[in-house]
């Protein structure tokens, strides 16, 4: 069994880098070969230039952020943040000090003192960040480090992440399956499946411009269509559904279709539309008028209608 | 409502059962008559004093006391290392060898005791306090296994990980983070090591020699039948000695190390 092949991925300095895929994907192992937890039955890993490879995770100048945080239940808050610090024998009035800015640096001032289980999940979450940020590796690996937290709290921490990524200008590198956390969060993003890497781009290139129809399905809802022996993609907001009497705008493809399903989802509201050519799509339409307004689309022929520019063409 | 009330009643009848004959040694230690009958005649102390200066019984004290200590260190060091081999590495046969280590615990005490006994008169080794010790920590390695094992199983991996990924090497890692971890787990094994050893009879009466334990002793006495009020006394101070690190080793597995002594043999 193989649940890495092929990678080849170079990672630049200070730069914030996801690895996202569905579980199973072989990104985690990835991310644990990086930090010397697994080695690669071939293959090298370099770090600022140093092969790694076979060197022990306690020697390599990464850190990690734990999925399950695994902050030290016999330690205090203090303790853990700066256990690493006490391991490369840092003194302890320096290391009292960094502590402290640890601390605040991600919100947890005065809280030194506490246990782990004293905590909440997101200031455990916070904890483990802290722990492992402050020795200053030369990388900071992230394992889902959001995974157990509420939506509310998983979306506040993402931009707290980002910014402390900023400040500190350390590499992170990031593993998550959650797409939109990639996308929020990165500069670039290696979208990942079967131990394969689809694709390496920028938010907006894997977004926009899915190399795969796995990263088309896999980032978003992506319309896959067949026209004239061509596969392309169009994302469902780039798609203008025509009522009656609209007229779409020149140089515009038109399809005639029927609308199945109506899916009131807050912002906006999607519409599976049939079409008359026998596929399903999906096109998202903002609420900008009343939001009852959608239902009476509901069974009703629409024509949809998109341009060259807004559709992708798959390999 | 009738349900709950006839519960607790067959839970108060249960607990009653277990603990009166107990409670009923306690009382005897007081009798004055050296006849058990009830009601006693009256209390004294006088079997105390009587015990506290009988040489028989601080002999075979003092015996108890070290074969527990020694078997118990011997369990400590096998039982922990046995644990750790279990738990880290995977095996074929792995399975098989954990239960191998458990069967003396599981196995009948005259078992365990006949074939030590003919393990050390074919090798030619006679009967000592070291012989006894080597019986004991046969079983009390187990207790101390099992727990460790226990521990090793519930601690999260990733702690460990953690640890390496912060700069720990092997032995710091076991100092800082291993060790704290599974020290109560250690204590509470070694003291249900202790309590096992210290009120074993049937393999000590297999691999004891001229010299005796305290329950052999007791053993021999109840036989006889001329020192039963000496025979109270002795048995209240094993029930305290044998309860106090029962207790303490159910606190520190978090209440539910009770659920982990194993039967008395």
């Amino acid at each position: 069994m193989v649940a890495v092949a092929g990678v080849d991925l170079v990672i630049d300095e200070g730069e914030f880098f996801t690895l996202l895929g569905p579980s199973g994907s072989g990104k985690t192992t990835l991310l644990r070969m990086i930090a010397g937890f697994e080695r690669p039955d071939a293959g090298r890993i370099e770090l600022g230039g140093r092969d790694v490879t076979s060197l022990p995770p306690h020697l390599r100048n990464t850190n990690t952020v734990f999925q399950d945080y695994a902050l030290f239940p016999h330690m205090s808050v203090a303790d853990n943040i700066g256990y690493g610090l006490r391991i490369k024998g840092v003194p302890s009035t320096e290391r009292r000090r960094r502590v402290e800015r640890a601390l605040q640096m991600v919100r947890l001032t005065g809280l030194g003192q506490r246990r782990p289980n004293q905590l909440s999940g997101g200031q455990r979450q916070r904890v483990a960040l802290a722990r492992a940020a402050i020795n200053e590796p030369e990388v900071l690996l992230l394992d889902e480090p959001l995974g157990a937290l509420d939506l509310k709290l998983r979306q506040e921490m993402q931009i707290e992440l980002k910014q402390i990524q900023k400040e500190v200008g350390i590499t992170f590198i990031y593993v998550t399956h959650d797409q939109e956390e990639a996308l929020t969060m990165s500069d670039r993003v290696a979208v990942m499946s079967n131990g394969l890497i689809e694709q390496i781009g920028t938010p907006v290139d894997v977004y926009e411009r899915p190399a795969t129809e796995f990263v088309a399905g896999f980032i978003g809802i992506s319309n896959v269509l067949v026209r004239d022996g061509v596969r392309f993609v169009v994302r469902p907001e780039k798609i203008r559904m025509l009522a009656d009497s609209e007229v779409p705008e020149p140089g515009a493809h038109v399809e005639p279709g029927t609308v199945e399903e109506v899916v009131y989802v807050g912002m906006s509201t999607r519409y599976v539309v049939r079409l008359d050519r026998g596929e399903q799509l999906v096109a998202v339409r903002q609420n900008m008028d009343a939001a009852g307004d959608a239902q009476r689309f509901q069974g009703r022929p629409v024509r949809l209608a998109w341009t060259a520019d807004h559709t992708y063409v798959l390999d | 409502m009738w349900a709950r009330m006839a519960l607790r009643a067959w839970a108060v009848l249960v607990l009653l059962f277990l603990f009166v004959p107990i409670l009923l040694i306690l009382f005897y230690a007081f009798n004055t008559s050296n006849v058990q009958s009830w009601p006693i005649p009256g209390l004294t102390t006088r079997w105390f004093t009587a015990t506290w200066n009988d040489s028989s019984v601080r002999s075979s004290l003092g015996l108890s006391v070290q074969a527990g200590l020694a078997a118990t260190a011997l369990a400590l060091v096998l039982g922990s290392c046995a644990a750790f081999a279990i738990h880290r590495t995977a095996f074929f046969g792995r399975d098989a060898v954990s239960l191998l280590f458990v069967l003396p615990l599981a196995l009948p005490g005259i078992i365990t005791g006949i074939a030590l006994n003919a393990f050390f008169s074919f090798n030619g080794i006679s009967l000592s306090l070291w012989t006894i010790i080597v019986g004991h920590a046969t079983f009390c390695m187990v207790v101390v296994y099992n727990n460790v094992l226990a521990r090793l199983r519930r601690t999260q991996g990733s702690l460990i990980e953690a640890a390496m990924d912060l700069g720990a090497n092997g032995f710091q890692v076991f100092r800082d983070v291993t060790l704290p971890l599974i020290s109560t787990a250690v204590v509470a094994g070694a003291m249900l090591a202790f309590a096992l050893s210290f009120d074993e009879v049937i393999v000590t009466t297999f691999t004891a020699g001229a010299e005796t334990t305290l329950p052999v002793w007791i053993f021999g006495q109840i036989r006889h039948g001329i020192l039963l009020p000496e025979v109270n006394v002795v048995v209240s101070f094993v029930i305290l000695v044998t309860i106090i690190p029962v207790v303490i080793a159910a606190r520190l597995t978090g209440g539910g190390g009770t659920a982990r002594v194993p039967a008395a043999r």
